[in-house]
């Protein structure tokens, strides 16, 4: 074990049916060290932290701590937390309806009874050390979430952590609480504690972090210096292109026209949502297809469902068109020609229970009226013509869409809003976690779609993909739009370096 | 001989299917005490025709019995069907709602005297009336499960708590007394027919929701809402309205189910009337089937259990079994029940079928 | 569900948790009376020595009593919960008026602890005395010595409960099985040849339905007559109408009802008509009640039914009596005052009984 390391992972391996999550992974972490752990959605993040938390187990590999001989084994959070290991998530796993100190040791007293005052000196003593705004006393909901945060981690480190890990512990926080956690981070590293860092804010990595760890397709790409790993190169590490030899893929689809001085069909002003984007402008003309491009997180998902009214709007001007229209409930959208397909197919787009039927027409049919439903022969030639239409593979229309696999469940929802013959087709992530056949039948009919005139805003996490569809990309980095790139610019490189921005 | 095979496994097919089928749970329940009573004495089924007191041909017997005091329990259920499929939760309010829309009725009817001579209004007026105060009733549930979120049971709480206290309060706490016989036909009989009214009402009842599921989308958006609220609501759907409205149609329900109550005695007893009714109402659903944390409904399957609830009642009070003890029975088959929706022991179920099935085949060729 | 079902649960604890703590301060507050007085809890239940101890208090209750009001704290079930309650509430509050020279207060509740409640809250108002129908006769010790303390007579109406005799100056009830014997000795009086009965129970276990079922059991079982069936109809209309239906249905005959209350009577009556099968004086079968709601006393008017027997829910006067003898310094010979209750025959009651006695 290296010098100062508190923390070694080797070789780890971890399957699940049908995936190889982990393939051969090291990991080391020092004393007072504060390690980035990065890499895209699929890369291994969570699957590395969740053995090393004991949640999974793994199938090969040896776990070493300063101070054991032995490789240690666990088995379960509880051994995790003995070894002295902690973890603080990304949503607050705590009880707001307690108090800041209860919820500091709730269930870390063996006996029944509880000295109660003790408790709450003990906790304010802590509180205090790590310089956190919060009373013993106080009910923990009282607390914004930021404290709520730190209060998570003094929690994590009262319970003598030798090692602890942030779980995208910054999402849900404005700037200066992100400021006061990453005071805390700093005064812990100065104490000695290591602490893994997973985030998808690259400006965060480089703030604090000393090193980082870069995963990707479930192996190790590499263990660096923060500053010897200038942003783009992050990127490309993580993405699996190397600048150098990145020859851009040719796009098959129609140039962007840069003279083109129609009006768009779409067009957005200032348009903000109380998801926490900051304000954007964006259009798009008819037959065109463009694409949000920018990393997990960084708020492209966010931009379309502001478009379609999915998030509350709080402020902004919008034109179909070049007509002005308020889009207030996606309903609204949906009248005014636009469709939108999202990018979390379980929670947001199918509705298990009910039938492919039924999951095709839904939109159409809320589209004609509470009083008009379709007769069950419409229906059917409905469903049996987009089945056909798409090569969706059902037992019958009858079956419930929840049986379906996930290809085709998301055929079956892109054919709800073909159904609705859109003018402009929002498709968020169409193509995550389907097999390949359907991806590029999905790509296929995009270009087709828009060649037949309908207007098509495609986001993935496939830059290669993005590339062979869209004429124009809007680039984001934390929450913002940071560029458009089209024509010439349409590279891997280009890309990369937009969304890095920063050290270019 | 391969014709009697196809056949035979036509017919076992069919069986599978139907055991797959929902529907096929309150039939069974409905057949296993139809059998029952068959068999311990077939004069169960024995239906005379007589006269009533006042000279009204009349039929009578267990079964009219059942179809009789079933109405109000088979026109709830389906009010409780669309409230459960849309929330995921149910209305323990329905009761203590049926106590207030009756009092209501009465209260149009009687005036300002609590024994009138002649009514003081058409009986038509004071139903639309309690139709309305229902429906009031109905959408205060409905604000306070869609728009702010409580559970339905919590939220309903407080009209279960509430609802007979206002009862009484709306005729003063007085028990109002009808003389009128015309407005005892909707709980007995009009003169000249049979068959107890009660019936004619539920029956009038399922055929409106069977044409409203059929002409409008109520059970497409009940059923997506119930399933996947922010699907639906991505969908164009207004989930929070969806759930408002299964509960100002169930007011609708507990308003019919009201006028019919009210009627049988034309009086009311604040605290007895209707008394449990939510739990058989909930029961009826269950036993339809239907999963009580919503989604997929099936309406007629609901009515039967209804209906299957009434049959139970009759003939526990057939066998002289202390009516206090009728709980009990009732909990026996919610047990039953929940044991048999278990995904486990349906698949178990299947499997055990699919052995059977082979075995019989086999005996007939040898 | 499950969840659901724990909130639900968690509501209803919160609430039992709240009305605890309202009553926590009083309690505090009756405390140290209690020490002042150890000497009398400890000293034998004797009905003067009380009165003597509580002189001082007593010297203001003759200025009272000349011309100003007398403070009465009343706590009473429900009055929505049936017609007799509520025939009684209003006897009572037509009795305890300013006119008649009395402060009266009112809480209701069906639960005894928000009753205890109720009542601490009567004794730190400080009322000269307490009136007291209890929901439940168990867990009253501790609150009415407390009232003791504080010089507050206590009387009880309607319901007895499970307390020392030296806590209360009188209880005034009704006599449940005394309503019964009157019943069913006016049902032997009949002569009928033979007695097939079908007997409607109240909820089981109250004082009403034990009082009255006992009377019948004993005759059935004295006399030989038949019970058809006995089925609790839980003080329900509907139920008593299913039961009789189910009677009717099976073919059984049967030549008497006797129905625990007139709801249950009605019902009965309801399902002998849709069967026409003739029923009151001189008809095939007898219809009996209790409670005499004034319009089962018109049923028995127009002799479709044969006999409604009395609950008497009119104790104001009996308490009003009590409190006078008190405030003149008398003593009430009697802890327990049971009410004169009638039997009504509908061959002899007359429209004046009807208005008198119905409620």
């Amino acid at each position: 074990m290296k010098e100062k390391a508190v923390l070694e992972m080797k070789n780890i391996h971890k399957s699940f049916p049908g995936v190889r999550a982990l393939q051969g992974v090291d990991f080391t972490l020092c004393e007072g060290e504060i390690h980035a752990l990065m890499g895209e959605n699929g890369a291994g993040k969570s699957t590395l932290i969740k053995v090393l938390t004991g949640v999974y187990g793994k199938d090969e590999g040896e776990i070493f701590l300063k101070g054991k001989d032995k490789a240690v084994a666990i088995h379960s959070p509880q051994d995790a937390q003995r070894l002295g290991i902690s973890t603080v998530y990304q949503e607050i796993t705590l009880c707001p309806n307690l108090s800041v100190a209860e919820n500091m040791f709730i269930g870390r007293t063996s006996g029944v009874c509880q000295n109660w005052k003790k408790m709450n000196t003990d906790a304010d003593r802590i509180l205090q050390s790590l310089d956190i705004p919060a009373k013993a006393a106080q009910q923990l909901a009282s607390c914004s979430i930021a404290v709520q945060q730190m209060i998570a981690i003094a929690r994590a480190v009262d319970m003598d952590c030798k090692v602890l890990i942030l779980d995208e512990p910054t999402s849900s926080l404005d700037e200066q609480e992100v400021e006061k956690l990453f005071r805390l981070m700093r005064d812990l590293r100065a104490r000695g504690v290591g602490i893994i860092f997973v985030t998808h804010f690259l400006d965060q990595v480089y703030e604090v972090c000393d090193k980082i760890t870069v995963l990707r397709d479930g192996k190790l790409v590499g263990e660096y210096e923060i500053k010897d790993l200038p942003r783009v190169k992050l990127v490309s590490k993580m993405l699996g292109k190397e600048l150098d030899d990145m020859s851009d893929i040719k796009g098959e689809s129609k140039p962007y026209d840069k003279d083109d001085q129609s009006a768009p069909v779409f067009e957005a002003k200032g348009l903000v949502s109380n998801a926490g984007i900051k304000p954007f402008n964006f259009y798009i003309k008819k037959g065109e297809v463009n694409g949000f491009t920018g990393l997990l997180g960084s708020g492209r998902s966010e931009c379309v469902r502001a478009i379609f009214g999915a998030d509350r709007v709080l402020g902004g001007t919008v034109k179909m068109d070049g007509k002005e229209i308020k889009i207030g409930k996606p309903l609204d959208a949906m009248k005014n020609g636009i469709a939108y397909l999202p990018e979390d197919r379980k929670v947001d787009g199918i509705v298990g229970d009910l039938s492919v039927r039924e999951n095709i027409i839904l939109a159409l049919q809320v589209l004609k009226g509470f009083l008009k439903p379709f007769t069950k022969a419409e229906a059917n030639k409905f469903a049996e013509d987009y089945i056909k239409l798409l090569g969706i593979k059902t037992a019958s229309a009858d079956t419930p869409i929840k049986s379906l696999s996930g290809g085709n469940q998301q055929k079956a929802i892109l054919a709800r809003w073909l159904l609705t013959d859109p003018k402009y087709l929002i498709l968020d992530e169409p193509t995550r976690g389907i097999d390949i056949g359907t991806k590029i039948d999905i790509q296929k009919l995009v270009l087709k779609l828009a060649s037949e005139g309908m207007s098509v805003t495609f986001i993935s996490s496939e830059t290669d993909e993005m590339l062979r569809t869209c004429s124009r990309l809007v680039v984001m980095r934390d929450r913002k739009v940071v560029g458009e790139l089209s024509g010439e610019e349409l590279s891997q490189s280009m890309i990369m370096s937009t969304i890095a921005g920063g050290d270019k | 001989m391969k014709s009697i095979e196809t056949n035979k496994s036509n017919v076992s097919g069919f069986f599978s299917r139907l055991v797959r089928r929902q529907i096929f749970i309150p039939i069974a329940a409905l057949l296993l005490l139809a059998v029952f009573n068959l068999v311990t004495d077939p004069s169960f089924y024995k239906i005379t025709f007589g006269y009533n007191s006042a000279g009204n041909p009349v039929l009578s017997g267990y079964l009219m019995t059942i179809l009789d005091s079933g109405s109000e329990l088979a026109i709830l259920a389906i009010g409780m069907t669309l409230v459960t499929a849309a929330t995921g939760g149910q209305d323990i309010s329905v009761g203590a709602a049926i106590a207030i829309s009756g009092s209501v009725i009465l209260r149009v009817l009687c005036g300002t005297n609590s024994r009138p001579e002649t009514l003081q209004a058409p009986i038509i007026v004071a139903f639309l009336v309690a139709c309305i105060v229902a429906m009031l009733f109905g959408a205060f549930n409905g604000v306070l499960v869609a728009y702010f979120r409580i559970q339905p049971m919590v939220a309903t709480l407080i009209l279960f708590t509430a609802g007979r206290p206002i009862a009484a309060w709306i005729n003063n706490n007085e028990l109002p007394i009808i003389n009128e016989p015309s407005f005892g036909y909707f709980g007995g009989f009009i003169p000249g027919i049979p068959v107890p009214t009660p019936f004619f009402i539920a029956v009038a009842c399922m055929i409106i929701i069977a044409l409203v599921l059929r002409f409008t989308n109520l059970g497409l958006y009940t059923q997506a809402v119930g399933i996947n609220e922010s699907s639906s609501r991505l969908n164009g759907l207004n989930p929070a309205f969806i759930k408002f409205l299964t509960f100002v149609i169930l007011g609708l329900c507990v308003a019919v189910a009201g006028l019919i109550k009210v009627s049988r005695f034309s009086t009311i007893n604040y605290s007895v009337i209707a008394k449990d009714i939510e739990m058989d109402a909930i029961l009826a659903v269950a036993l339809g089937g239907n999963a009580l944390s919503g989604g997929k409904f099936n309406m007629a399957a609901s009515i039967l259990g209804a209906y299957v609830i009434q049959f139970l009642t009759t003939t526990l009070y057939k066998f002289n079994v202390q009516s206090d003890a009728l709980p009990a029975y009732k909990a026996i088959v919610v047990i039953v029940l929940v044991v048999l929706s278990a995904p486990i022991v349906r698949e178990w179920l299947s499997g055990v079928w699919k052995k059977i099935r082979p075995e019989g085949h086999g005996k007939e060729v040898a | 569900m499950k969840k659901k079902l724990l909130a639900a649960m968690m509501a209803a604890v919160m609430v039992v948790g709240l009305t605890a703590c309202g009553s926590a301060p009083a309690q505090e507050a009756a405390a140290p009376t209690e020490e002042a007085a150890p000497a009398e809890e400890a000293a034998p239940a004797e009905e003067a020595a009380p009165a003597e101890e509580e002189a001082p208090a007593e010297e203001a209750a003759p200025a009272e009593s000349t011309g100003e009001t007398i403070k009465v704290g009343i706590i009473n079930n429900d009055p929505n919960e049936s017609g007799y309650r509520t025939a009684n509430d209003k006897d009572l509050k037509a009795m305890f008026t300013a006119e008649n020279g009395y402060d009266a207060s009112f809480a209701y509740s069906n639960k005894n602890d928000e009753q205890i409640a109720a009542a601490q809250k009567f004794i730190q108002d400080g009322v000269d005395y307490l009136l007291l129908s209890a929901a439940d006769t168990a867990g009253w010790d501790s609150v009415l010595k407390d009232a003791q303390d504080a010089g507050i007579r206590v009387i009880l109406f309607d319901r007895t409960i499970d307390a020392d005799e030296s806590l209360y100056e009188a209880s005034i009830v009704s006599d449940m099985a005394k309503e019964g014997e009157t019943a069913v000795t006016w049902l032997k009086g009949q002569g009928l040849e033979e007695y097939n009965i079908i007997h409607l129970q109240g909820v089981m276990g109250s004082a009403a339905q034990q009082g009255r079922t006992g009377a019948l059991d004993a005759a059935v079982a004295s006399d030989g007559w038949n019970l058809v069936t006995q089925q609790t109809a839980e003080w329900n209309a509907e139920k008593a109408q299913q039961i009789v239906q189910s009677v009717i249905d099976s073919g059984n005959s049967f030549n008497v009802i006797y129905a625990e209350n007139d709801d249950m009577a009605k019902g009965a009556v309801a399902a002998l008509d849709k069967a026409n099968i003739p029923h009151g004086v001189g008809k095939d079968v007898i219809v009996m009640g209790f409670d005499c709601n004034k319009w089962a006393l018109e049923e028995l008017l127009a002799q479709n039914w044969n006999y409604d027997g009395q609950c008497n829910p009119f104790q104001a006067s009996y308490i009003d009596d009590i409190i006078k003898t008190i405030q003149s310094g008398g003593t009430v010979a009697e802890k327990t005052i049971i009410m004169d209750e009638k039997g009504f025959d509908a061959t002899e009651i007359t429209q004046e009984d009807v208005d008198k006695y119905g409620i």
